[in-house]
């Protein structure tokens, strides 16, 4: 079993306007075989932590921690990262002209298993993870990403996912600008991967619906750039319900109470 | 006119909003409270447009237009005589971006040095001659259309004459080698004469060491298919400026294919004349400039007929401190050319600072009946998103680079068609990776 910690991180970003802190303090602790739900309206900083963990150059860590199994990750490099075994499925994944499907599968998977993959039993676990997934396996000779849709676009995260079997696995927003069955497809695919092998996930989202067919047993709400309240399903249910309005006025209300 | 780039912007704006409606329309009224639709639809996919793009990518800037001095292509002067070509100054249009100081005096001097060693490999149905100053055949294609060009015409002693008979089928390619061996400043000739109906693939290989200037005069007869391709893999010293011209037939086909990678200075003129109705051309380049060096290409199409196709696509990839290249990319469509389709597009990869990439594509349109006239340029750094996605996946930086390098140019070597060539352009292409890395 591995875990992934985050102790007291805090992190920024430069913008024009100087520098803006956008973490404030996030401790989080997830073990394989669990899934995390990490909710809040936008700008609360959940899309911050999943770049972060995945070492995106715009963010700076200030202070604090993140570790896997006692190892810093925040010394390693972006593909040290991805090879220790963190898999960051993005919010917006960027087209790679020239370089086809196949040819970076291939070269992900060997740089992440320090061997390439052998050929012929390769081929076949892309082919089939493909259809799973309902990528048409012309995709396969195309260029990363290029020209796919949106929903294209997740299902080809989630296919990676699938076939580079991380220990980790962030998904950002994976759930955004997809339909039902689009949705079904992705979340039957992590799934797969969870039951699959030893994965702990974490599941960034502003909606639940995803949570209907990904079920976490923690739920953490993001406000301002910290954790808010945490629990269990349960937690998700209550969101539905009631929003996020309460975290937002809740400071302003007891504020309100004590004059 | 259309950019590419900017047909790419639009359809991925498009595509944001049709996901948006869709999402309200599914959802309804917002799931969550303090959550608005409105919070995602502000936050629309950010715009890719390849690896040019992110915020160093910038789009090209237009040459003169009519009125202004030797501008427009139709009027520029052409001549068999050195002595109608005033002396470079380096301030015309057509010289503003070379520098004369390199050009190792094939402006000015008598280019009297030993011309490169031209060695032909051809089937024995081809026909390879080497000719005096008076045959026939010499300005069966090209005039000079410029000083150095004029100059090469004037000096050179003998031309080689390569040609493909009517009606003859080439599978192998004709592989003609021009071999430097010195830098004495020279002149060269070369024809190449693909009668009616034929098909063949003639690869114009430039290697060794020298200062030299070139004019290689293309015939395509009526109906034939012609694939040239010119290699410029010179000795870091060697300065070469080349004038090829193309005429093409009735219904003939050309394929141009211009890779420059060694050399000092490489100023490379191709120039496709449409001379029959019906013409088809593709005029390719890939370059790939180091520390000091100049690549220089400027294309130009002549489409003096009606319905004739061209298609233009330079690639290019700097890295190094004062690696400069240069596009300019001339399409005059005349008054008589009802039905053309062209396009031509330039694109360039800086990969690390201390380079120059210039990229001017001018289209000259006379007449309104045309199937269709588009240009696109694009120059931009290396992106970081390409790099965080595939590093993010577990790829190394070095391989990660290469990986979209080689993908970038990769688009043109795959257009030349010869696999033994394909395969020695991208062996060349990982070498200068290579080198970059140092």
């Amino acid at each position: 079993m591995s875990t992934l910690e985050i102790k007291d991180l805090h992190v920024s970003i430069e913008t024009e306007q100087g520098v803006k802190e956008i973490l404030k303090g996030v401790t989080l602790t997830v073990k394989t075989g669990e899934t995390h739900a990490i909710m809040g309206p936008n700008g609360s900083g959940k899309s911050t932590l999943a770049s972060t963990i995945a070492g995106h150059p715009r963010y700076t860590v200030t202070s604090g921690s993140i570790t896997l199994d006692g190892e810093d990750v925040l010394a390693m490099s972006v593909d040290e990262r991805a090879r220790a075994g963190l898999f960051l499925a993005m919010q917006y994944p960027v087209e790679v002209p020239g370089v086809t499907m196949t040819n970076f599968l291939r070269t992900a998977k060997a740089a992440i298993d320090g061997k390439a993959p052998a050929i012929r039993t390769w081929t076949k676990e892309v082919k089939d993870a493909m259809a799973q997934l309902r990528i048409d396996a012309d995709f396969a000779q195309r260029n990363v990403n290029e020209g796919f849709s949106g929903g294209e676009k997740k299902r080809v995260e989630i296919l990676q996912l699938e076939l580079f079997k991380p220990k980790f696995a962030v998904l950002d927003e994976t759930d955004s600008g997809l339909d039902v069955d689009a949705l079904k497809v992705v979340s039957e695919g992590v799934n797969r991967a969870h039951a699959a092998g030893n994965m702990g996930t974490l599941l960034i989202t502003h909606y639940t619906r995803i949570l209907r067919y990904i079920k976490p047993e923690f739920v953490h709400v993001f406000v301002d750039g910290k954790i808010a309240e945490q629990g269990g399903p349960e937690l998700a249910d209550r969101l539905e319900e009631e929003g996020y309005d309460r975290y937002l006025a809740g400071a302003g209300s007891a504020v309100h109470v004590q004059a | 006119m259309t950019e590419i780039s900017e047909r790419a912007v639009a359809d991925t704006a498009q595509e944001a909003v049709r996901e948006t409606v869709y999402e309200k329309a599914r959802i309804g009224a917002p799931s969550i409270a303090g959550f608005t639709e409105e919070g995602e639809s502000l936050s629309p996919e950010p715009v890719v447009t390849g690896p040019l793009g992110g915020a160093a990518s910038k789009s090209h800037s237009h040459g003169g237009g009519y009125g202004i001095p030797d501008s427009s292509r139709a009027g520029r002067l052409t001549s068999y005589s050195l002595a109608d070509f005033p002396e470079l100054k380096g301030t015309e249009e057509d010289w503003r971006f070379t520098p004369l100081r390199r050009l190792g005096g094939l402006h000015k001097d008598a280019l009297d040095g030993a011309a490169p060693a031209v060695a032909v490999e051809a089937p024995a149905s081809v026909r390879v001659e080497t000719v005096g100053r008076d045959d026939a055949r010499i300005g069966s294609a090209g005039i000079p259309e410029d000083r150095v060009s004029a100059n090469a015409w004037a000096h050179f002693i003998d031309a080689t004459v390569v040609t493909i008979p009517a009606g003859t089928e080439l599978e192998d390619r004709i592989l003609v080698t021009l071999a430097g061996e010195g830098l004495a400043a020279a002149a060269q000739h070369v024809v190449i004469i693909a009668e009616e109906g034929a098909r063949a693939v003639v690869v114009l290989n430039h290697e060794g060491q020298a200062i030299v200037s070139e004019n290689v005069e293309v015939v395509v007869g009526d109906r034939a298919d012609l694939t040239v391709v010119t290699l410029q893999e010179w000795s870091d010293d060697s300065v070469h400026v080349s004038s090829q011209q193309v005429k093409v037939g009735r219904e003939a086909k050309i394929k141009h294919v211009a890779v420059s990678l060694g050399g000092s200075l490489v100023r490379l003129t191709p120039t496709v004349r449409f001379a029959q109705p019906g013409g088809e051309a593709e005029v390719y380049g890939l370059y790939f400039a180091d520390a000091g060096q100049h690549l220089e290409h400027r294309t130009f199409i002549d489409h003096a007929q009606p319905n004739c196709i061209s298609n233009v696509l330079y690639k290019g990839a700097l890295q190094g401190k004062d690696a400069h290249t240069v596009w300019v990319g001339d399409v005059l469509i005349q008054k008589q050319a009802e039905g053309t389709d062209s396009y031509e597009k330039n694109q360039n990869l800086v990969l690390t600072d201390g380079c120059r990439a210039d990229s001017v594509p001018n289209l000259e349109i006379e007449t309104g009946l045309i199937e269709g006239a588009g240009h696109a340029s694009a120059t931009g750094r290396f992106d970081d998103e390409h790099l965080f996605y595939l590093m993010a996946r577990g790829i190394p930086e070095d391989v990660a680079r290469r990986l979209v390098v080689r993908g970038f140019l990769n688009e043109i070597i795959q257009k030349i068609g010869v696999p033994s060539i394909e395969e020695h352009l991208t062996e060349a292409v990982e070498r200068e990776l290579e080198a970059g890395d140092n």
